[in-house]
């Protein structure tokens, strides 16, 4: 074929795909880079209670959405229970009900929690009425005494709460602390008494219980913070540090003195929370909107697409770059792979296993499944069943591997099941031939050549500049088009046939 | 490593990436690739024009028809059962003899009917065909090879690989089974590739692989200076592949039959490049030559002449 067709053709590609990127970027100011670290959070909360013959209900404070936080894909599981939620001052419970239950029952909210960060002024409030502060005898004397001390060394409810919360970490601890909150006091009753404090001295503050927006492993505890109304709207502070602060990573869940469930006709309430973390492209989508000027262009592209479609097309997107990987890999390189592209979709797979949990589970899924297929092989069936009994075989082998694993309290497995199984169910077939005719070298060295080709297909595909790129600018895809059409008529050595030819360089010398 | 690729080139030495872009898919239109990925085609094509091949004795093409293998077979001593859209030398099945009621593979293995059965299902299920279609298996004459090289060979079946470019054998190899091939004459198995003379029919040295070679490893015998017989019968059939298949750049198998002399096995579209290694030379210098003296030749005798002016190994 004509030479200078494909060169014109690619030119027009780079120059067509590079123009537009140019004049996004350049113009447009479209970002470069992706924002910073941002995720949303699944939170869950699980209530276990044992149920008498009575009539039951149990109440449940629930996280509202705030000014750093909007709750959204809310989720009730409980069967057999109505359900009321309501809201009452600053915060929600969901209470539910039923007249029979029995035996344990367990009950959860899901919810998914995403940064909103409004930039909107806040809205000042009513003050809020002031509680009884609720000291009496000694405790009142000395609680005054507290009372009067921190007025006197402040100028408005601000600076009193920052010196009250210092007066209460000092150590060793002031007389009419100890007095009031005895040995060892816990973080909460510590936060209570602070209230309490606060109003015998004039000024309304509240407790607020939450959780700490990050990965854990073992049960999330419940962090106390204080708020004080400073005048126009609640400022939280650090019970710690007195700081009038509050962390990014922190969800506020109820407030107030009341606990978080409570349960009439039933025995053994517990509640846990927990919180797992998804990377959410939803919030740079909405940083890239605000930092671009020319709304046309943006109907245009991708990012006016429905948040879940762009997510879509965030890992869609990804598969090209793949291909073009792979080129590289078996046209430049000349690493064998089994099936052309089956390595990017056991990268994609890899998004929710994680690189070396992925190798992993391949690895062993494939040795599993060979291990099968060679005794199936005695069993003499024919190809398209035997097909199938393989891929019945490597799904109960996922379905194993996922319930094993999480026994082990290894969360990855799960993903486990996220493998394209059929993929898996060729490769097997595939191997499991090339074992047999051409040895266990060559089906080895195949089946390493495509977890390498997988494990840098992944890095490429994941890494959070590649997705972005890609994502606002899918006119490099032209680019990638172009550079696939050049590659497509490279007719020099491939890297590892130098090595294969090598013999023939020695003979003449 | 940038030092390899300008040294290799300028020996000549062809990549997978030449080979396709500019030979395979320049000079090989897709249409006529039946011709050759079929083995049936290319023995129906190759018995039209004259040429020897091995003997069909039946073909099973549905499941069905795997109920009259029995009738095909019980002719026969010995056969070969293949795919007819094999590729590679993957699922030839070679069976030597009969004993206590089963076959006999080369290797001494016993199968039972069964098994026999099994293999050809497999064949039927597309499992050793190109693109995985259905497939078909024949089964036919199995060549009793010149005992010329029985001292260099192992089991199977040696054969003759001739690299043709528009009708002009270009390079040659003998391939050699061994232990480790299985009896198999396909290098990737196993097998020993010697390179040859293209002017005398002369083996040169061997290639094997782990490396170049110039005994046989299972025989210790001296693989190099083997003269093959009939060799200009068997470059003559190797040069009229090219007007039976119309392919440009063919790779041309051909075996020597004890009795029946040279025999065409079958035909490739994209040979394999370790031929180069066999006989230590690049095939690009050939090919760039007989790209530019291709129209003069116009007779398949002129063709060979060429070849053998040309691509003869120089006396030293």
């Amino acid at each position: 074929m004509n030479k200078t067709h494909l060169y014109l053709l690619a030119g027009i590609l780079f120059l067509a795909g590079l123009a537009l990127f140019g004049y996004k970027v350049l113009v447009l100011n479209f970002p470069l880079t992706p924002g910073a670290e941002s995720y949303s959070w699944n939170v869950e909360a699980k209530v276990t209670f044992l149920a008498g013959k009575e009539p039951v209900k149990v109440s449940l404070f629930i996280p509202r959405s705030t000014r750093r936080y909007a709750i959204t894909n809310e989720a009730f599981i409980s069967r057999g229970y109505g359900l009321i939620t309501a809201t009452e001052d600053a915060n929600r419970q969901a209470t539910w009900s039923t007249r029979q239950a029995r035996g344990l029952q367990t009950l959860y909210f899901r919810g998914e929690v995403v940064r909103v960060n409004t930039r909107e002024p806040i809205n000042p409030i009513q003050p809020p009425h002031l509680l009884n502060p609720g000291f009496y005898g000694a405790e009142q004397a000395a609680a005054q005494d507290l009372a009067v001390r921190i007025r006197r060394r402040s100028a408005d409810n601000e600076t009193m709460a920052a010196e009250l919360l210092r007066l209460l970490n000092r150590t060793p601890a002031d007389q009419n602390v100890a007095l009031l909150l005895g040995k060892k006091p816990s973080e909460e009753a510590k936060m209570e008494l602070a209230v309490r404090l606060l109003a015998q001295a004039g000024a309304p503050a509240r407790v607020v219980h939450g959780i700490v927006l990050k990965e854990q492993k073992e049960r999330l505890p419940v962090i106390h913070w204080l708020e004080v109304y400073n005048g126009k709207w609640w400022q939280a502070f650090n019970p710690v540090t007195g700081a009038p602060s509050i962390p990014d990573n922190y969800l506020a869940w109820w407030r107030g003195p009341l606990s978080l469930a409570r349960l009439t006709g039933g025995t053994d309430l517990k509640v846990t929370l927990s919180v797992t973390r998804e990377v959410e492209a939803a919030i740079t989508t909405a940083e890239i909107k605000g930092q671009i000027k020319k709304p046309l262009l943006l109907r245009l592209s991708l990012l006016s697409l429905p948040l879940h479609s762009q997510q879509v097309y965030r890992i869609l997107l990804m598969v090209p770059v793949g291909g073009f990987l792979l080129v590289i890999l078996r046209n430049i390189i000349g690493i064998a792979t089994f099936g052309t592209f089956m390595p990017v979709l056991i990268a994609l797979a890899f998004r929710e296993t994680r690189l070396l949990w992925g190798i992993f589970f391949f690895s062993s899924l494939v040795a599993l499944g060979l291990a099968i297929r060679f005794y199936m092989d005695r069993l003499k069936l024919l190809l398209v069943p035997r097909l199938a009994a393989v891929l019945i075989v490597v799904v109960i082998l996922m379905a194993l591997m996922s319930i094993f694993t999480n026994t082990l309290g290894i969360e990855r497995g799960l993903s486990v099941a996220l493998f394209p199984m059929v993929i898996l169910t060729m490769t097997i077939e595939r191997m499991s031939i090339v074992w047999e005719e051409r040895g266990p070298f060559e089906a080895v060295k195949q089946g390493l050549g495509s977890l390498l080709a997988a494990s840098l297909a992944y890095v490429v595909m994941h890494n959070r500049q590649v997705q972005h790129l890609f994502f606002v600018f899918p006119e490099l895809l032209l680019v990638l088009l172009g550079a696939t059409l050049l590659l497509g008529r490279y007719s020099g050595y491939r890297l590892l046939e130098l090595l294969r030819f090598k013999v023939l360089l020695k003979d003449k010398r | 490593m940038v030092g390899w690729g300008r040294k290799l080139a300028d020996l000549g030495v062809m990549g997978i990436n030449r080979r396709n872009a500019e030979y395979t898919l320049a000079y090989n239109p897709r249409r006529y690739y039946p011709l050759v990925d079929d083995k049936l085609r290319t023995k129906e094509i190759a018995l039209a024009a004259g040429i020897p091949v091995p003997q069909l004795y039946g073909v099973v093409e549905t499941e069905y028809q795997v109920r009259h293998l029995p009738v095909i077979l019980q002719d026969h001593e010995d056969f070969v059962l293949k795919p007819a859209h094999g590729s590679g030398g993957d699922g030839i099945l070679v069976i030597a003899g009969r004993a206590r009621g089963k076959f006999r593979t080369v290797s001494g293995d016993l199968l039972a009917r069964e098994d026999i059965n099994h293999h050809v299902f497999n064949i039927l299920s597309g499992l050793y065909s190109l693109g995985g279609q259905m497939d078909a298996a024949m089964i036919e004459y199995r060549v009793i090879f010149d005992p010329v090289f029985d001292h260099i060979s192992h089991q199977g079946v040696p054969d003759v690989r001739v690299i043709v470019f528009l009708g002009v054998p270009v390079m040659a190899m003998l391939r050699l089974p061994t232990r480790e091939s299985g009896g198999k004459a396909n290098l990737h198995q196993g097998a020993i590739g010697a390179g040859i003379d293209l002017a005398r029919g002369v083996t040169l040295n061997g290639v094997s692989r782990q490396g170049v070679v110039s005994e046989h490893p299972d025989t210790g015998n001296s693989i190099q200076g083997v003269a093959i017989p009939h060799w200009q019968t068997l470059l003559s059939i190797a040069s009229r592949g090219h007007e039976l298949t119309r392919l440009g750049y063919l790779g041309v198998d051909l075996v020597l039959d004890k009795e029946k002399g040279p025999l065409l096995l079958e035909l490739n579209a994209r040979p394999g490049l370790a031929i180069q290694i066999a006989n230590a030379a690049g095939l690009l210098h050939r090919l760039r030559l007989v790209e530019t003296h291709s129209q003069k030749l116009k007779s398949s005798e002129e063709r060979i002449a060429f070849s053998q002016e040309h691509f003869g190994v120089k006396e030293k």
